[in-house]
């Protein structure tokens, strides 16, 4: 499971388009750069748009977890 | 990456409350991408920048102002039915926890979204700046969003 040692973790649950992604971005802010960030988030379309997020500002997406309604994404900071 | 194109500018000409989200949505979205963005408020589109106070001095000016409203007074573009379907839209908006009008405009401040008011159709509708809230970045003309527009690859009119 935790092939990652994540940082700190965002608890994005609840949250819907595009607060997950706009809070992500936010976060990653206080991380520093290769530091991993843990996003937890139920919105079904967080999966396509973390990923896009992610392509759109170069960091990388290191894995996701897909379990009953919760995802959670592995991403290290990059810049 | 960060080539110096690398903007979006969104022109809000309507000020209706689903347009108006739209917009601010893509906005928040494209700042938290990394993206300097630009929004510029024309015509109805101002109510989004409004404060909930009267405007206006002149007859029309002041007729007019009775029927504009702030970021909460809006209504959607179809289905408002006086009201109703604004109450009903931000009701079943807060049933799924989606982020409110107020809340995402909060969000695109903080993220550091110009918002630009059109200098032409404040003058026209007899809104003056501090009938806008103080978060506005600035006043101008079309120029100003042909620059940004020109820098930017993408470009909404909503």
């Amino acid at each position: 499971m935790a092939e990652y040692t994540p940082e700190k973790t965002l608890d994005a649950r609840g949250l819907k388009c595009p607060m997950p992604v706009v809070k992500t971005s936010q976060e990653i802010k206080n991380l520093a750069v290769g530091s991993v960030l843990e996003v937890m988030a139920t919105d079904p379309g967080s999966v396509a748009d973390i990923q896009a997020w992610c392509k759109s500002t170069g960091n990388e997406l290191l894995g996701m977890e897909k379990g009953e309604g919760l995802f959670k994404f592995y991403i290290r900071r990059v810049k | 990456m960060s080539s110096e194109a690398n903007k979006a500018s969104i022109v809000v000409f309507s000020g209706d409350m689903d347009k108006v989200m739209g917009a601010f949505i893509i906005a928040t979205t494209a700042a938290a991408s990394g993206i300097e963005t630009t929004m510029f408020f024309t015509f109805w589109g101002l109510q989004a920048l409004k404060k909930k106070v009267p405007t206006g001095r002149t007859l029309f000016e002041r007729m007019l102002s009775l029927f504009l409203k702030d970021i909460n007074g809006i209504g959607p573009s179809k289905l408002n039915m006086g009201g109703m379907g604004r109450w009903m839209f931000k009701k079943m908006m807060k049933q799924h926890e989606v982020a409110t009008l107020p809340e995402l405009r909060q969000m695109a401040i903080d993220l550091g979204v110009k918002l630009l008011a059109c200098q032409m159709s404040m003058d026209v509708m007899g809104i003056r700046r501090e009938d806008l809230i103080d978060e506005v970045t600035d006043v101008v003309g079309a120029a100003t969003y042909v620059a940004e527009a020109n820098q930017s690859h993408i470009t909404l009119f909503v």
